[in-house]
């Protein structure tokens, strides 16, 4: 990491706890087969219906039989952009959860701990201590047999008292998620949830930690995760099929859709490896479909032959790539933002190919609306750059507006006649697939060999730079398409924000706090990586410096993978490099310290 | 796009299926392969749109420049996982996949063992010449021991593929095998292949006459060898049938393909086992039946009300 250390902490410290709060930090930690992340889950579906914003973030072990786990809420009454730095609230269910937790905790927090479980060190004067015997009132609530289960509810049902939470809008989350199975798993969650709440905390804490209600109105919303919003985004985008292989953190994706397409009439085929994966869904693609591939880093690495001769024979695909630490199985269930060179460049020739990421978990859904749209117009594989972070984490947010969003899947294999030509020089391309007739009497192949623009062969040397012109000019003609992006917070000043993917939040909080104390900043969010949407240079000119933050390394020259590609382009000596390889992402301390180092310099 | 109303179809004759001339060279075993599968097809009269032609990377996967229907060149050793994706995606069209010996068992040998274990609904060809040819002359996964390659000048030292144990093995519900130089029993092989429900792959030996001349010639009587072709049991109660190769019997057929050089021709092993495209269609079915009347965005729309 080339940020400096802590500098500020949090506004939380700054508030009077008796007031009612615009936000809470809660971290929940314990071992994963705990349970957290499903009270974790309710928090933030409560938090969509109650009109309050949330973002979650955890930590889960790679290993199958479980280990220490983390499930961080950070609930608000306004906009919530990141996963908080500091918690106010900590909920340690060990020994370990509590010596590994405890300085995640800010100066004045409260640490609630389970008594039967944890030692904590109570002359620690910087925190609340709440001891309580949650393993165990957790058992007598449930008659005494089932061993450490319920104690998740126990929890939530406490934290529903303490934050002031909607007990009747949580019954029903609860209600929905348990009534499916056997009655009694139900009745147990209850009884342990309502141990919780009527938990005599309330004597323990001196102040009112009731949430303000959400100000966010008239909306339907919805909460969820990343991996599920872009599975609905490639629904609403009009994907019926594809192909897969498992891997952390990609697999959730290939499930959803393995069992949801077929509700529409789709297919998503599960693959021997990624090689045989992209080459099933190029299939699909070539037989007419708008199909999709995924993985993550490693598999990627795997599809890069295939991508290739998508970008060859033109043939739209979407291909999903959820990041996570590098390189090789590296930090599999860690964030990192690595890959944006080789979902660029990361295959053999010429081979030009969109790149699109998603900032947070809403816009999941909009990336992939929008990759469905290039692939179609175009016909060229889209790669969209998701990370760990948004694949894991829960959001709340306005429900996308299917009459104006879904896209009506179609197969058009009507017949064609003589003049069919599927790569014209001065048009775009146009496939005829299997089953389509052509009157002309002659059919194509479609090859990844270098061929004119009826598909025939040839190693004419004018054709093959023309055609590698006119695969590049797709896409420069989709740079001209795209709305110049907008400056958030000051239009000109001292330093300019550059991020991509999931460093969204945690930038736009940073700018916020940074103008909050008198400082000229703004900051650019880039979804569409390749190609870059034209204008940037506009809005770097405006500031004295640019700062790119990306969670990458540094590399050999000092710059991370999104500053290498702006100052290639740019040849702008303002345009600077944060990088961080934690397997964490960025917090508001970091980015504030990252802008004051860079002006420093 | 035209917006004529539909011409009565066309009888598929032998000169609306040839494209370009082969490229290949002349005597090249593959010329009489491609000639059998337009006679097969012509015979068959499939609708002419509806003839996928798909192949990998080698001299044989040039194929489908050859054959006038749809097709496609992919990458090499790929050429079943690409065809698995449009079986699947496209029953309305029928799928032959054609590739040569590397193609198929060195660097897509994977991939055929589990299209195979799946029993995708398709066609499958291989041209083994046991060379690598369009690359010129290495070793191939089925050039027999000592043979001289580029990349073992002193004579080939790995034990080579058994192709016929490696497909029967494999779970194919039809495994064929036959010369190049024996146009009609290619023919009939190529014919029950396509009739096929489930994977059909048919092993051609098909001579590289620049690489490896004379590799076949063992079972090419015109050249002193001997094509000795699998007998079938017919049921007809005779002693003479007991003797005669069960094609359902899986160690019978495992037992075929242990025979010496150049082993016996013609159909190892078929059997009628559900195809990936019904299993999977069935389950389409099963879930289309569950969501009953509602439209794409009703399933999604219902996804979204999960989430509240
Ligand atoms: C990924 C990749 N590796 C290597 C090659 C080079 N290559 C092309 S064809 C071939 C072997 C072809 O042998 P075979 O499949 O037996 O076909 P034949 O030419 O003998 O018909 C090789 C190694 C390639 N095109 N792609
Ligand atoms: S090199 Fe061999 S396999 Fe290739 S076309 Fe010539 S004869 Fe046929
Ligand atoms: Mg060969």
């Amino acid at each position: 990491m080339t940020t400096a250390s802590a500098t500020s902490p949090s506004d939380a410290s700054t508030r009077s706890p008796s007031d009612k709060l615009q936000d809470a930090v809660i971290r929940l930690a314990g071992n994963s087969q705990d349970g957290i992340q499903t009270i974790g889950g309710f928090l933030a579906r409560l938090a969509g219906r109650t009109a309050q914003e949330v973002m979650t973030y955890m930590t889960i072990p790679s290993t199958i039989s479980g280990g220490p786990s983390i499930f961080q809420v950070h609930i608000g009454s306004g906009e919530v952009l990141s996963p908080g730095d500091d918690a106010d609230f900590l909920v340690a269910f060990y020994q370990h959860s509590y010596e590994n937790h405890i300085n995640s905790l800010r100066e004045g927090g409260v640490c609630i701990y389970d008594t039967d479980e944890v030692e904590p060190d109570l002359t620690d004067k910087r925190f609340t201590f709440i001891g309580i015997p949650i393993s165990t009132t957790t058992i007598e609530a449930l008659g005494g047999s089932a061993r450490d289960r319920g104690k998740n509810m126990f929890i939530l049902g406490l934290l529903t008292n303490v934050f002031d939470l909607n007990r009747e809008k949580l019954a029903a989350i609860i209600d929905r998620q348990f009534g499916k199975k056997h009655e009694s798993v139900l009745r147990n969650a209850m009884l342990a949830f309502d141990a919780g709440y009527s938990y005599p905390i309330g004597e323990s804490l001196n102040g009112d930690y009731g949430i303000a209600p959400g100000r966010i109105e008239g909306e339907h919303r919805i909460a969820t995760d990343g991996n599920q919003m872009l599975t609905c985004g490639l629904l609403a985008a009009g994907v019926r099929y594809g192909a897969g292989y498992p891997i952390t953190p990609w697999s959730s994706i290939m499930e959803s859709l393995r069992s949801e397409l077929p509700k529409y009439g789709g297919l998503f085929v599960q693959g021997e490896d990624e090689l045989a994966a992209v080459s099933i869904a190029l299939g699909m693609a070539y037989s007419g479909h708008l199909a999709v591939t995924g993985s993550s880093g490693p598999g990627l690495s795997l599809k890069m032959e295939a991508l290739s001769y998508a970008v060859m024979a033109e043939l739209p695909l979407i291909v999903i790539n959820v990041q996570r630490g590098g390189p090789s199985t590296g930090l599999p269930t860690s964030v990192e933002q690595s890959d944006l060179m080789q979902a660029i460049y990361g295959s053999h020739g010429d081979a030009p190919r969109v790149v699109l990421a998603p900032q947070d978990v809403e816009d999941c859904f909009y990336i992939a609306l929008e990759a469905g749209r290039i692939a179609r117009k175009y016909s060229v594989p889209v790669i969209i750059l998701s990370d760990q972070a948004i694949s894991s984490r829960i959001e709340a947010f306005a429900e996308p507006n299917l009459d104006e969003f879904m896209v009506e899947a179609e197969l058009d294999i009507s017949p064609r006649d003589e003049s069919f030509k599927p790569y014209p020089l001065d048009g775009l391309t146009r496939h005829a697939p299997p089953g389509t007739p052509l009157e002309g009497g002659k059919y194509p192949v479609v090859t990844g060999l270098e061929h004119d623009e009826w598909g025939h062969p040839t190693a004419n040397p004018e054709l093959h730079q023309k055609m590698t012109a006119r695969r590049r000019n797709k896409l420069v003609a989709l740079a001209e398409e795209l709305d110049e992006l907008e400056v958030y917070g000051d239009a000109e000043g001292d330093t300019l924000l550059v991020g991509w993917g999931s460093t969204y939040g945690p930038i736009r909080e940073a700018v916020d706090r940074m103008r909050a104390n008198g400082q000229k900043v703004g900051a650019i969010q880039i979804r569409h990586l390749n190609p870059l949407p034209n204008g940037l240079e506009k809005s770097f000119a405006k500031f004295s410096r640019v700062a790119v933050f990306e969670l990458n390394d540094a590399g050999l020259y000092g710059y991370g993978q999104l500053a290498t590609l702006l100052r290639a382009r740019y040849c702008d000596p303002r345009i600077q490099s944060i990088t961080k390889t934690e397997g964490l992402g960025f917090k508001i301390r970091e980015i504030i310290a990252g802008v004051e180092k860079l002006k420093n310099a | 796009m035209s917006t004529a109303a539909p011409a009565p179809p066309e009888k598929l004759t032998k000169k609306m299926l040839t494209a370009d001339h082969p490229t290949w060279c002349p005597g090249c075993g593959d010329f009489a392969v491609l000639a059998a599968f337009y006679k097969v097809l012509e015979k068959l009269q499939i609708p002419h749109e509806k003839i996928v032609t798909i192949a990998g990377i080698g001299c044989s996967s040039r194929f489908p420049y050859f054959v006038n229907s749809h097709g496609l060149h992919f990458i090499h050793g790929r050429a079943l996982p690409l065809a698995t994706g449009i079986s699947l995606s496209r029953p309305d069209v029928h799928v032959f996949a054609f590739g040569g010996d590397g193609d198929g068992f060195s660097i897509g040998g994977n991939h055929l063992d589990h299209c195979a274990r799946k029993n995708v609904n398709l066609t499958y060809v291989i041209m083994d010449n046991s060379v690598y040819g369009l690359t010129k002359m290495q070793t191939s996964p089925t050039s027999p021991i000592g043979y001289k390659s580029k990349t073992d000048p002193t004579g080939a030292i790995d034990q080579p593929v058994n192709p016929m144990r490696k497909l029967v093995a494999s779970g194919a519900s039809f495994v064929g095998r036959t010369h190049a130089t024996q146009v009609k029993h290619m023919m009939e092989m190529f014919e029950r292949a396509i009739k096929h429900q489930g994977f059909s792959v048919v092993e051609v030996l098909s001579e590289c006459v620049i690489f490896y001349p004379g590799a076949f010639d063992s079972g090419n009587p015109r050249k002193g060898g001997e094509f000795e072709i699998i007998q079938e049991r017919s049921w007809d109660e005779t002693a003479e049938d007991e003797a005669r190769h069960d094609v359902t019997d899986f160690s019978a057929a495992m037992k075929l393909t242990e025979e010496s050089y150049p082993g016996k021709f013609g159909t190892y092993y078929e059997v009628d086992r559900p195809s990936k495209n019904v299993l999977e269609q069935k389950w389409i079915d099963d879930s289309r039946a569950k969501v009953g009347s509602a439209s794409d965005k009703d399933i999604l729309q219902a996804r979204f009300n999960q989430m509240k």
